[in-house]
């Protein structure tokens, strides 16, 4: 799963533009999906099993996306101005580098600063891909490009860009190949636009009308040093995260149940999570149409929206022996 | 079909069409009280279009079929409303309180002369002369709370909830067009030109849309309505393409007067579709029409409801470049607004399923 990961990690897909890392992800499942199609706006959907007795319409949703920059001016030495695409931190963007999707590459700096002890805002960045003029440049104004930072391998600690939720989309995959029988119509969503907006399990949802919904996706952890008192408790290693409630949601209480029964049967660990900002997918299913019960499976992540994001191996390993056996026989909500 | 039937015939902006966006421009339509728009819309689009309908929020819905069988449903939507003010309590004589509707600051409001109600009675929004102001009173940041409007004692004709509109006439200086709210009767005015002068292969779902500039809410339902196959936003968009004084570079022009239809790839509310935002600079290219790619920001225009209505709707965006939007006046170049039409009208002509052929 390792390799999986890695493979997941290092495609590039910022939100708009998943064309890549959805090829990628469908090269993976092919041999295990019983229909796969993509929508408008580019969500891959993947239904596995034909529903049987007791069986329901469930949306698992993972998204595919992740935060990038895209290009608003090319000025007449060839620096590159740049707006975000979901929510990049001008902090995690200073001396990073950048790979654009036609290949071309730079790094981010900055404008001299008038007072070291502020942080400077996105429009005193600049990228650098090694011009002196704009004559003939590979980078256009709309031209988008990633976070470039190669994955690395802790041992229980995998650290790399896009983890969120390339994580979340590496559990949908693994619990996919390792579904044997379901009496369910399992509807896997690899959803896109999700870090401007929940856009794509928006229209997925609406399409696939299901009767539970259930997101895969990171969520923050509090085990970090820190001054002061308030902390999360959420910790890597101890266990998938079960969503009681974050900056969007309050997860239905009976898929919570249902999450936490499941980790009970199978003696998982696992950890109640209690978000304060942000929220995922999961709202767009809780909303879609008249309502469905909806909850969310996270991934605990420190540093969330840097280059660097870390999980714990353990904990992505129980998301998907805790998903499959969830998925796997009838719900009874 | 025959090439013959397939012949471009491009609408040219002449006489007609100036008189009509003057007349487009100098109705008042603040957000939610789009009536006076609504009207010669309707009276325009009639004629030439097989089902009209104006929807519960007041959407205009005109839908021109088309010869073939099952041909590509297009949304063209153009939002009918502006920015303006509302008014909000009646102080006596004459003086009334307001609240701003849509984006606008009290800056856009200070000393300006308005059009209130649906008779455009004249009101003013009166500002504390300098003869009398305290030197520290002329640094302060005041609020449109402070304000007032002042249509003067003994009309019987302006209530509260009444809308004031900028009180701008539209004019002609050049090669430049001066008024109110061309953001968006340009739009307006565009669409109208297509319903009555094109006949693509597609169906065209044209939509005049209300309440765009308080959250897209009537593209929204239009939207769920029509349930289009894709969908093209016709709206103008700020030029601030001027030089600045306090910074020694100006990296958000947004977009430049005279270089063309501005192309939409994202704003705040839209990553526009990738194969439609295509298909506009091959199709512009092509054809030799000057074009410019919006400074991709803040921002947004309908799409941003459009494509996530029900299973998704591809949208790409195009925008007349106008300075001093959402100000009593705006000014934006003819050529860019001929360019705007001829743009659109060429690429609904060519328009076909297969542009949406392969996945985004």
């Amino acid at each position: 799963m390792k390799s999986l990961i890695q493979k997941l990690v290092e495609t590039p897909g910022p939100s708009g533009y998943e064309a890549q890392i959805r090829s990628v992800v469908r090269a993976e499942i092919e041999a295990y999906a019983d229909e796969l199609r993509v929508d408008a706006l580019g969500n891959l959907i993947a239904l596995k099993g034909r529903g049987g007795t007791g069986g329901i319409k469930i949306m698992l949703a993972a998204h595919i996306d992740e935060i990038g920059v895209m290009v608003t001016q090319v000025d007449e030495n060839g620096f590159i101005r740049f707006t975000t695409l979901g929510g990049v931190r001008s902090y995690t963007c200073v001396s990073g580098r950048v790979r654009f999707l036609n290949s071309a590459a730079g790094v981010i700096f900055m404008e001299p600063l008038d007072d070291m002890t502020k942080v400077p805002s996105i429009e005193q960045l600049f990228i650098d891909i090694g011009l002196s003029n704009n004559q003939d440049s590979p980078v256009k104004v709309g031209d988008v490009a990633v976070f470039e930072r190669p994955f690395l391998d802790l041992g229980d600690r995998l650290v790399a860009k896009s983890m969120d939720d390339r994580i979340g989309a590496a559990v949908l995959v693994e619990t996919l190949r390792l579904i044997k029988d379901t009496p369910h119509q399992l509807y896997f969503v690899f959803s896109t636009q999700e870090e401007v907006g929940l856009r794509g399990a928006t229209t997925a949802a609406f399409g696939i009308d299901p009767d539970l919904g259930l997101s895969v996706d990171v969520t923050g952890s509090g085990d970090t040093p820190r001054r002061t008192k308030v902390r999360m408790e959420v910790s890597l290693g101890k266990g998938p995260a079960i969503k009681v409630r974050d900056g969007g949601m309050l997860a239905d209480r009976r898929v919570v149940d249902w999450m936490v029964s499941g980790a009970e049967r199978l003696g998982l660990p696992y950890q109640m999570e209690i978000l304060e900002g942000g929220t995922t997918d999961a709202r767009a299913m809780q909303l879609t149409r008249a309502g469905i019960p909806a909850g969310c499976l996270s991934i605990p992540t420190r540093y969330i929206h840097s280059p660097s994001e870390m999980v714990d191996f353990n904990d992505v390993q129980q998301a998907v022996q805790l998903l499959v056996e969830l998925v796997s026989h009838p719900v009874k909500l | 079909m025959t090439k013959a039937t397939r012949e471009i015939h491009l609408p040219q902006i002449g006489d007609e069409q100036l008189k009509l966006l003057e007349r487009l421009s100098n109705a008042c339509a603040v957000s939610g009280d789009e009536g006076e728009v609504r009207k010669i819309v309707l009276e325009e689009v009639r004629p030439y279009t097989d089902e009209v309908k104006v929807d519960t929020l007041g959407n205009v819905l005109a839908t021109k079929r088309s010869s073939v069988e099952r041909p590509l449903r297009v949304m063209v939507a153009a939002h009918m409303d502006e920015v303006g003010l509302m008014l909000t309590s009646d102080e006596g004589e004459g003086i009334y309180r307001f609240e701003s509707v849509g984006g606008t600051s009290v800056y856009d409001f200070s000393g300006k002369v308005m059009w209130v109600g649906k008779e455009h009675l004249p009101g003013v929004i009166g500002l504390k002369p300098i003869h009398l102001l305290e030197p520290a009173e002329i640094k302060r940041q005041f609020t449109v709370d402070s304000l007032r409007l002042d249509v003067g004692p003994a009309t019987g004709k302006v209530k509260i909830g009444d809308r004031a509109a900028f009180a701008t006439p539209f004019i002609r200086q050049g090669p430049s067009l001066r008024g109110k709210a061309l953001d968006n009767r340009l739009g307006v005015a565009i669409l109208i030109e297509l319903v009555k002068h094109t006949s693509p292969l597609i169906e065209l779902q044209a939509a005049f849309t209300v309440q765009e500039e308080i959250g897209l809410r009537g593209a929204r339902v239009a939207a769920f309505s029509l349930n289009p196959d894709m969908a093209l936003i016709l709206d103008s968009t700020p030029a601030y393409d001027l030089p600045t004084w306090d910074v020694d570079e100006n990296v958000r022009y947004n977009t430049r007067l005279g270089s063309g239809p501005a192309i939409y790839v994202a704003d705040s509310g839209t990553l526009y579709d990738p194969r439609l935002v295509r298909y506009l600079v091959e199709t512009a290219k092509a054809h030799g029409i000057p074009y410019q790619v919006r400074q991709p920001g803040g921002g947004g225009t309908d799409a941003g409801a459009i494509h996530k209505q029900r299973v998704g709707v591809p949208s790409v965006s195009i925008s007349v470049p106008g300075r001093y939007h959402h100000s009593p006046a705006a000014i934006v170049r003819l050529s860019d607004w001929q360019h705007t039409m001829n743009l659109v009208a060429i690429a609904l002509i060519h328009l076909t399923s297969k542009v949406l052929d392969g996945e985004r």
